[in-house]
């Protein structure tokens, strides 16, 4: 299986997602620079965390912008899997992929921790290792994780099973503690917490590699049945 | 736009014009005799600066020839951007650290912010990639408000760069004493990793060599940086704000990867940031390091402004920012290089032979001078030392013997103090935890970090207790290295070397340069016995504000190398049945102890006492048990004493430590004696342990009840469960910072 990670200018956490990949999950994961227009030898994306554009005008919103996203936007039409994570979950919110949108934490402070989630949705590509309500022990690292949306939204997202990981306990006044969603195909995640930073369990935690191995399981299974 | 008009030389001289910008009389008749004429306006604020203490040192250079420098595993010592030190593998680590302490006093959030920008280019001109960052910080007494202005804007300064950069803060220290209310201190240490291979060095060889400008454009923000960080903050300083610098990060990041990618370009001859004093002090060294000189064109300097002069752009301190010096016909590949992140390159000038700075602005010569002249010609001050009178009423004084009624809520109170209380409050706005290498992270006695693709890991660390510096400064230096040292050890490592901050008063008085003169003599031969050389650093002195200086704080960064990731070790108990130790005996000494600053406001009479040679056997000691794999916990003892240092290795944990001592209980359980460590042991191992840690005293053993538990003589005096300390310990910060008044 092929991974490809975007690199934004001001992405800082594209090198943690690659060797997650690489020496965690040792499947085959290439950098791909933001201004490259295809993505079709790639069988994921995967949008890593940082401050893309610096986070200037806000979070995620110029990298939205960035010509990459039509190719990421196809791949994610095209039924592959794509995963944001923090400033890649805030990239495919302003891009359109996934519903909502970010605002400061409440406590208008970064905030670096490792933090309990909550499994939510163990059917999707992504999760189908886990068990619903297994607990993972997975780091946050954000200034700007508190997701909002309207009560429409939110009633959707928890009526089409949506909501793919909750804190918890309150970590930044996320709407239903959401940590983490997924579109209505369930081949497009976002989520704030850093699964790439648990892969290993002499820094601290290796909960988060279940979800690459997930990735690798699904598409394993459906390579098989199509080919 | 109207250009403005410059003074002549003649008038600069007549009306004293160079008295403003920080030369003296004795200072400015040199600089001219130097230049063999008068100095035009331009050429008075070169010298200006280079000549500041800031970039000259020009009252600690005798002092910094004491420390030991060198040894077989140093590539590089002081002199360069960081220093190297080899950790084999044709690995080596760099670290520096610095101070930003005058801009965080007038504007915190920039101030710090940029404090980290510059140390991290520090490092990354070398070619490192920088991998962990480290704050020391002091501030005032969080009672105030005005203090907590500052810690809150200087720790969010902090994150808001570190964090957007993507360069973890893993480690340092914060205190609090009254001292420092109106002149915090904000030093930023750095470590990166490179390959042999890939070091860089600021030289400007090869005559005709192409000098190039890159990053972020030329501003009038910062100009007078060193010459402002060089005097004393007094109401005039508010007014300086335009000297205080604002950061970009992003523009850092971007600047980061390219100058990591260029630096393994052999087109590249030579790079250094252009930190304080801007593109005088890095075009001038770059040269005067070479032995040659330089000649820019400063039409050709990207500028923020319309209508800068000279002066302005040789002084400007705007952020983000490095000159370098590239083989001639090969710039385009810089250039590549720096567009694929979307940055410039911008040819200002050429490498000459005639040891030169020469600047062209609008086709005139509007400075010539020697660059020699400006970095190693600055005049050398042997300051006047006195003794002070507090040091010798406190060597007078009889030992502080504290009152302590109740032994527990005494404890509970020390773990309230905001200097041992915990940091968590601070180090969650860090990131932590980015590149993914953090094994330890804050809140043990150093960080740890794995170098990957190998079986070692990185320690670090920066201390000071500058209260004992205050009371003694030569066995405070001693003791703020040794405890350094001991932070490194208990982690598992080898300690590699210093970086050292030295934070100091007004050194033109007696009293300030004597304790310069002191404590550099006690942290040398501390560096000198625990055989760590001092591979670069900073100074900042005229920390002081209305004739009150800071206490002498200078801050001790040190790194350490483990040679085997099984070997690393935390403060934290481990199993229940283990066994605790104690290694060191403890004395009756309270002078400058938290105790001491609790019960009476203020720290006098006579640090603890060091034994150097003492110390070194026992951190060997221990060292040879971890390495051995005999400890599964390891924790250096240090402010608040034995019962602090038990009840931090117990909080976070689902365990307890029942421990029996004997002695006077106050100072059983709150003496500052040092040289000290609580070890816990495995029962197997045991006597393995006792044979290598011979010192070693068995005191208690890991209970599974999470409680604390302390007997004296077979009396109890502490019964607290961890919920109890943890509520003290981590509540104290937050909530003082809440407070409205």
């Amino acid at each position: 299986m092929k991974f490809a990670v975007i690199v934004f200018p001001g992405s800082n956490c594209d090198a943690d997602m690659y060797y997650a990949i690489r020496d965690g999950l040792k499947e085959e994961v290439a950098y791909v620079h933001y201004t490259e227009r295809s993505l079709a030898p790639f069988d994921a994306v995967l949008l890593p965390g940082g401050f893309s554009y610096g986070d200037y005008l806000r979070a995620g919103a110029i990298a939205g912008f960035a010509p990459i996203m039509a190719a990421v936007k196809q791949a994610a039409a095209e039924g592959k899997p794509v995963l944001g994570v923090c400033n890649g979950f805030q990239i495919l919110l302003e891009s359109g992929l996934l519903p909502g949108a970010m605002k400061r934490n409440r406590q208008l402070k970064f905030v670096c921790r490792t933090t309990e989630l909550i499994v939510e949705n163990d059917a999707i590509a992504f999760t189908a290792g886990y068990t619903r309500g297994q607990k993972l022990m997975i780091p946050v690292a954000h200034g700007e994780g508190n997701y909002e949306c309207d009560d429409e939204t939110f009633a959707r997202l928890e009526a089409n099973n949506q909501i793919v990981f909750r804190y918890a306990s309150d970590v930044n006044g996320s709407k239903g503690r959401i940590a983490g969603i997924t579109n209505e195909t369930g081949n497009v995640l976002g989520m704030m917490p850093h699964p790439e930073r648990a892969v290993a369990s002499l820094l601290g935690s290796d909960d988060g590699l279940l979800l690459f191995q997930s990735m690798l399981r699904n598409w394993r299974e459906t390579h098989v049945t199509t080919a | 736009m109207s250009q403005r008009l410059e003074v002549s030389p003649a008038h600069i001289q007549e009306e004293k014009l160079y008295l403003e910008m920080g030369l003296t009389e004795e200072e400015y008749a040199r600089a001219v005799q130097k230049v063999g004429r008068p100095l035009n306006f331009t050429e008075t604020g070169l010298f200006a600066v280079m000549w500041s203490e800031h970039c000259s040192y020009k009252h600690s250079k005798p002092l910094l020839k004491k420390f030991p420098t060198t040894g077989t595993h140093v590539l590089q010592g002081p002199g360069e951007g960081a220093g190297i030190i080899d950790i084999g593998d044709e690995q080596a680590v760099v670290f520096k650290i610095e101070s930003h302490n005058h801009p965080s006093a007038i504007e915190p959030y920039e101030g710090a912010a940029t404090g980290v920008g510059g140390i991290l280019r520090d490092v990354f001109s070398m070619g490192a990639r920088p991998i962990a960052l480290l704050n020391s910080l002091r501030f005032g007494e969080l009672t105030s408000p005005k203090t907590r202005y500052l810690f809150e804007q200087v720790v969010a300064g902090i994150a808001g760069y570190g964090n957007c950069v993507g360069v973890p803060t893993v480690g340092g220290e914060v205190h609090f004493d009254a001292c420092y209310a109106e002149n915090p201190l904000v030093n930023a240490m750095c470590v990166g990793l490179i390959n042999h291979a890939d070091i860089q060095r600021g030289r400007a060889t090869g005559v005709g060599n192409t000098v190039m400008y890159i990053g972020a454009a030329t501003g009038r923000d910062g100009i007078h940086g060193a010459t402002f960080a060089s005097e004393e903050l007094s109401e005039a300083s508010e007014q300086q704000r335009p000297a205080v610098q604002v950061g970009d990060p992003f523009m850092e990041k971007l600047l980061l990867e390219a100058c990591l990618e260029i630096s393994q370009c052999d087109a590249l001859v030579g790079m250094q940031d252009m930190g304080a004093a801007g593109l005088t002090s890095s075009s001038a060294e770059m040269a005067s390091k070479a032995g040659s000189g330089i000649e820019m064109n400063l039409d050709a300097v990207p500028q923020r402004e319309a209508g800068m002069s000279a002066y302005e752009m040789m002084l400007s301190e705007s952020q983000e920012r490095m000159l370098l010096v590239v083989k001639k016909g090969r710039e385009h590949e810089i250039e590549e290089i720096l567009a694929k992140w979307q940055l410039h390159a911008v040819a200002v000038g050429r490498v000459t032979d005639d040891k030169r700075l020469r600047l062209l602005h609008h086709g005139e010569v509007v400075a010539d001078v020697p660059v020699d002249a400006l970095v190693e010609d600055a005049p050398v001050y042997h300051s006047e030392s006195r003794v002070p009178s507090y040091y010798k009423e406190f060597q007078a004084m009889a030992q502080y013997v504290p009152e302590v009624t109740d032994h527990q809520e005494t404890l509970r109170s020390l773990l309230k103090q905001p200097t041992i209380a915990s940091k968590e409050w601070v180090y969650e706005q860090y990131d932590h935890m980015v590149q993914t290498n953090t094994v330890v992270a804050p809140g043990s006695d150093a960080a740890v970090l794995r170098i990957r693709g190998t079986n070692k890991a990185l320690a670090m660390t920066t201390d000071c207790n500058a209260r004992y510096l205050y009371l003694d400064p030569k066995i405070g230096g001693q003791i703020a290295v040794a405890e350094a040292a001991r932070n490194i050890v208990c982690s598992g490592a080898r300690p590699l070397g210093v970086t050292d901050c030295l934070n100091y008063g007004n050194p033109e008085r007696p009293e300030i340069f004597w304790q310069l003169e002191q404590s550099t003599d006690g942290l040398s031969e501390a560096c000198r016995v625990l055989e760590t050389p001092v591979i670069g650093g900073n100074v900042s002195l005229y920390n002081e504000r209305s004739g009150m200086a800071v206490y002498p704080t200078p801050v001790v960064g040190m790194v350490g190398l483990i040679s085997d990731l099984a070997h690393i070790t935390t403060q934290h108990v481990q199993t229940a049945g283990d066994i605790v130790y104690v290694i060191g005996e403890t004395k009756l000494e309270f002078g400058g102890s938290e105790l001491q600053k609790m019960l009476e406001g203020k720290s006098f009479g006579a640090p603890p006492s060091l034994d150097l040679t003492v110390e070194k056997e026992r951190q060997d000691a221990l060292l040879a048990a971890i390495e051995a794999g005999l400890v599964a916990s390891a924790h250096d003892v240090a402010e608040g004493g034995l019962a602090v240092a038990l009840a931090e290795k117990m909080i976070g944990r689902s365990l307890g430590l029942a421990v029996a001592l004997t002695g006077d209980a106050t100072t059983v359980l709150f003496s500052e004696s040092q040289s000290r460590f609580l070890v816990t042991v495995h029962p197997d191992k045991q006597h393995q342990f006792e044979d290598i840690v011979p010192a070693a005293v068995r005191i208690g053993v890991v209970t599974e009840a999470p409680t604390l538990s302390l007997e004296i003589n077979g009396t109890s005096f502490v019964e607290m469960t961890e919920q109890e300390l943890a509520t003290a310990w981590k509540g104290s910060v937050p909530c003082l910072l809440k407070s409205k008044d």
